[in-house]
Formats: C-alpha cells, sequence, structure tokens
C-alpha cells in the first residue's frame, strides 16, 4: 500500500519543552491511522504542523509525494488535507449552509466573484446540502451556527470537511465533550467515511479508537512509542506502562 | 433565497426617498441651509458605507479612513489650483491615488492584528495628515480653496446646488446597490468569513489576505469618491478633514448605524450628523449630550439603528 502521507524526522520545541521529537510516521492510503498519547503527548502540535497552523523546527512532511512542509494552510487544503478543530471552530454568525458552503466554494476556484449572489449559485449550495445531509444536519441547515448545540457543532465540522472534498482528513478529537449517544453516532459516522477516505484520527476515546483504526500510533512526550494494529497495540507493555490505564506508572 | 422584505429595509427605502424629495421642501421653504447639510450627510454617508464595508462586513477596525476623505479632497483640489479642472481628470486621480494608497498601507497593516492593526492604520493617516500640511504651495496647514468645481460636460453642472445634492445622492444609491451586490457575492461571503473566524477560513483552503487587501481597496477607492465630492461641496479642502477625529466620527457612523448592514451607514450619517446639527443648536457643549447617547447604543443596542429596527419585527 502507498503512503499518502509521510512525516519525515519531524521536530518541535516550545522553549525547553519539546512537542515533536524527532517523529517518523507513514499514513498508508485509505487507512485510519489513530494517534493516542496521555495528555500533553504533542498530539495536537503534530496536526498543527499536518495542517500548516505551525512551521516544524525541522524534519518534512511528505503529503501524496509532495513536500509540504513549508506550504501554507489553504495550500495544503487545496492538495486535498482536510482538518477538523479539537475546539469547535465555525463561522457562528453565519448561517450553517453558508459555513458549509464557504467549504464548497474554497474549492471551487477563486473567490474574486464580485457581483452574483453566492447563495443562489447551485454549485456552491448543492454540494453544501448533499453533504449537510450525510451529517444528518439538513433540518438545520438555515439556523445560524450559534444556534446549534456542540454534538450538532462537531458534526457541521465533519460536513465542511467532507465538503472540501479531501483526499485525507485531519480529526482532532471528534468526540470530545459529546454524549455517549451521540459519539455513537460519530463513530457510526466515521465509519463510513473511511471507506472512501484517509483519516488521522486523533482521540482520547479509547472505545472509538479500538472500533475504527487500522492502525494505532502512540505518542509519549513527543515520540512515537509504539506503532501498529490494534491488537498488537493492546498487549503492547511498553504502551501499558506508559498509557492505557496505567497512567500513574508513567508519571514523571 | 431572498428574506421577506423586512422594516430595515422599509425604513431605508424611505428614507432615500425623502432624501430624493428634500430638494422639493427645500424651494417650497427656502431653507438652502438644510440642503448644505444635507449634500455633506449623503457625501459622508458614501463614506460610512465604504467604511462599513470593511469594519462591518471584514472585520477590519480601520481608524484611518478620512485619509481617504482627504486624498481625494486634496487630488480635486491641487489639479484645480493647477488649474486641471476637468472632473474627467480630476475624479479618476483621485480614486487611482486613493486605491493605491489603500493597497500599500493595507499590504502592510493587514499583516498585524487587533489594536496592532488599528494602531498602524491611525499613524498612517496621521502621516498622510502631516505630510499634507507641509505642502506650503498649496496652502499647508490653512488649506487650498477651489476657485472651480470639477467640470464635465453639459448640462452638468456641480455648481447648480440642487444638481449637485442629486449627483451625490445617486453616488450613494449606487454605492449601497454596488457593496450589497458584493458582500453576497462569493467575494463577499469569503470577507465574512474572514471576519468570523480567520484560522478557519485558512484551513479550509482560503488565501484571507488577498480578499482582505482587495476589501480594503475598495473600501478606499470609494471613500476617495466622497472626498471628491466633499472638496467640491465646501469648495476647500484642509489637512483638518484627514485628522484622525474624523476617522472617529466615520467609525462612529457605522456603529451607530449597524455595522454589517446595508443601510446602517446611512442611518449612521443622518443621525450623527442631525444629531450634531441640532445639539449644537441648543449648548456649545453638544458632545455632554452625544456622548451619553452614543454609549447608551453601544451598550444596549449592539446592532445599533438597524439591529433596533430588526427587533421591532421580530419583537
Amino acid at each position: 500500500m502507498a503512503d499518502l502521507l509521510r512525516i519525515e524526522n519531524l521536530a518541535k520545541r516550545f522553549g525547553g519543552i519539546v512537542a515533536t521529537d524527532d517523529l517518523v510516521l507513514n499514513i498508508a492510503d485509505g487507512e485510519l491511522h489513530a494517534v493516542i498519547g496521555p495528555n500533553g503527548a504533542g498530539k495536537t502540535t503534530l496536526i498543527a504542523q499536518l495542517s500548516g497552523q505551525l512551521t516544524p523546527d525541522s524534519g518534512s512532511i511528505y503529503f501524496a509525494g509532495k513536500d509540504i512542509t513549508a506550504m501554507p494552510m489553504y495550500g495544503r487544503s487545496a492538495l486535498g488535507l482536510a482538518r477538523s478543530f479539537q475546539v469547535t471552530s465555525l463561522f457562528l454568525n453565519l448561517s450553517v449552509l453558508d459555513n458549509v458552503a464557504l467549504a464548497v466554494q474554497a474549492h471551487a476556484g477563486h473567490s474574486f466573484h464580485f457581483w452574483r449572489n453566492a447563495r443562489r449559485e447551485p454549485e456552491l449550495r448543492d454540494p453544501a446540502r448533499a453533504a449537510l445531509s450525510r451529517v444528518g444536519l439538513s433540518a438545520r441547515a438555515d439556523l445560524p451556527a450559534s444556534a446549534l448545540s456542540h454534538g450538532e457543532h462537531r458534526q457541521l465540522e465533519l460536513a465542511m470537511a467532507l465538503a472540501s472534498k479531501p483526499r485525507m482528513l485531519l480529526l482532532d478529537e471528534p468526540m470530545a465533550g459529546l454524549g455517549p449517544e451521540e459519539s455513537a453516532r460519530m463513530v457510526a459516522m466515521l465509519r463510513e467515511l473511511k471507506k472512501e477516505l484517509t483519516i488521522l484520527l486523533v482521540e482520547h476515546d479509547m472505545e472509538a479508537v479500538f472500533a475504527l483504526a487500522d492502525r494505532i500510533t502512540v505518542l509519549v512526550y513527543g515520540r512515537v512509542i509504539a506503532s501498529g494494529k490494534p491488537g498488537d497495540i493492546r498487549n503492547n507493555a511498553q504502551v501499558r506502562d506508559a498509557y492505557l490505564g496505567e497512567q500513574e506508572a508513567a508519571h514523571g | 433565497m431572498i428574506r421577506a422584505v423586512n422594516l430595515r429595509t422599509v425604513v431605508g427605502i424611505a428614507l432615500l426617498v425623502a432624501l430624493i424629495l428634500l430638494p422639493v421642501y427645500v424651494e417650497a421653504t427656502g431653507s438652502r441651509f438644510l440642503l448644505t447639510l444635507f449634500t455633506r450627510i449623503v457625501i459622508l454617508a458614501i463614506a460610512a458605507v465604504s467604511l462599513n464595508f470593511i469594519l462591518g462586513y471584514g472585520g477590519m477596525m480601520s481608524f484611518g479612513h478620512a485619509a481617504y476623505l482627504g486624498i481625494g479632497g486634496y487630488a480635486v483640489g491641487i489639479l484645480a489650483f493647477e488649474g486641471v479642472s476637468s472632473g474627467f481628470v480630476q475624479w479618476p486621480v483621485a480614486l487611482l491615488f486613493s486605491a493605491f494608497f489603500a493597497l500599500v498601507t493595507g499590504a502592510l497593516s493587514l499583516r498585524t492584528r487587533g489594536v496592532y492593526f488599528i494602531m498602524i492604520t491611525l499613524a498612517f493617516a496621521q502621516m498622510t495628515y502631516y505630510i499634507v500640511a507641509g505642502l506650503a504651495r498649496y496652502g499647508g496647514d490653512d488649506g487650498l480653496t477651489i476657485q472651480k468645481r470639477s467640470q464635465f460636460i453639459a448640462p452638468i453642472n456641480l455648481s447648480n446646488k440642487v444638481q449637485f445634492y442629486y449627483i451625490c445622492l445617486a453616488l450613494l444609491c449606487a454605492s449601497i446597490y454596488l457593496i450589497w451586490r458584493i458582500v453576497n457575492s462569493r467575494f463577499g461571503l469569503a470577507l465574512q468569513g474572514a471576519r468570523s473566524n480567520d484560522t478557519r477560513m485558512r484551513a479550509i483552503g482560503f488565501p484571507t489576505y488577498r480578499y482582505k487587501l482587495t476589501g480594503f481597496v475598495i473600501a478606499g477607492t470609494l471613500c476617495g469618491l466622497a472626498g471628491a465630492l466633499i472638496a467640491n461641496h465646501t469648495d476647500f479642502v484642509s489637512p483638518a478633514m484627514m485628522y484622525w477625529t474624523r476617522s472617529g466620527d466615520l467609525i462612529i457612523m457605522v456603529v451607530l448605524g449597524g455595522m454589517g448592514s446595508t443601510f446602517g451607514p446611512l442611518f449612521g450619517a443622518v443621525a450623527l450628523l442631525v444629531l450634531e446639527e441640532a445639539l449644537s443648536g441648543i449648548t456649545e457643549y453638544w458632545q455632554i449630550i452625544l456622548g451619553p447617547l452614543l454609549l447608551l447604543v453601544v451598550l444596549f443596542a449592539r446592532g445599533g439603528i438597524d439591529g433596533l429596527l430588526g427587533k421591532v419585527r421580530h419583537g
């Protein structure tokens, strides 16, 4: 299987804190790869570097064979690398449909069109409605995004990521703050999505991770301590020590 | 989808109709003063419309917008002084210089955010103020009297006060329509997305800097037009027209009228300048009354006049 995303010797420091430490990770085309690790393991920092929000100190990132290490965020998005945010990050004063339509618009060429009413363009609105219906938000399309519940915000996040027709999704804790029912719905949705997309999933919800992931990588202090199939990770002694259910053993 | 016709649109259009009929009233009562006042209001409303575009829809808190009034005004004033009185030259020059100034200062300012953006736009405007005040040939601090208004082909005659008023009003209507079209276009949505959440816009693939800079240039150019008009209105330009308190007045108009609304800047310009005129007739310390009024709007009516009109309908 070809690697869609390759991360080579990535490093990022914040003052004395090493957030990413000589990290090497390859993600195959079509897999759902979960990254887990205790708080402060550098998971969000890793996603931020992959999406272009942070620039690494050293190392390289390749997406679909292209070196994207120094590429700005919008460039990566144009290549098909989409990201959802851990802290929900939406256009709260725009309507739900506007939010998704903007994601469509981002990939429909440049936006230097000054005259035509964009809210009446079927080539923006139709794909946006389709993405909303996939995540089950069709009925809420015309509300302002600020009127949705937390769980619905997560669904909207996903709809926006989908609407940009990505090859790969970077998902930063999509289950964070969801109730059991909403979590179950999100897991079902991700199971559908993984059929057509490569996904890098950062998640604390272990049940979800083991239910969904093809492979799992465990980060501790910015370094990979284990990487493999869910079964191998579950039985890995080092991981158990460092993380799974035995966090007290790993402090210090 | 079209929103149902609501009260704010009705009031906005009613106000425009009243403005159209104003010269009839002036003719009947012979109060030339009212015509002068409202010509000024209409011109400054164009400036407010342009500021609202970047402030209300683009989230760019420019504190130097009066610079464009000055640049547009001085383009007309200096050309007239040098013997070029054709409006076909003066006005394009006014627009071009405003656009260029917006492009250069915007390219630098938009690399900053928040308070720094406010400060840097203010600094650029003040710089322009002092440069113009230092132009001894063109009157320096004292300003420059314009002997002859911009010349266009007959029958257009800007010296005819009623005709000039209607030209300004037509340009105001055109500005409101233009900005309304842009706001609802792809470009406008990209701009509003950047105001709402810039990081997210870049994450989904928008190079937001370009869009914001373009918006900044559009607003500057439109305000330059208001500058060319105001120079013709007062037959005089001086550095005072680009002083930072003028930029403040424009911000007050936009906030008072309702940021990010179609007719808000028009409401704001009319409300502020009429209040100013009425209150200064009562006391010379009229700002003591205006200040608390503004405070009330900011504290209790976030959407300004436009927001209040919206509430009346829903509540």
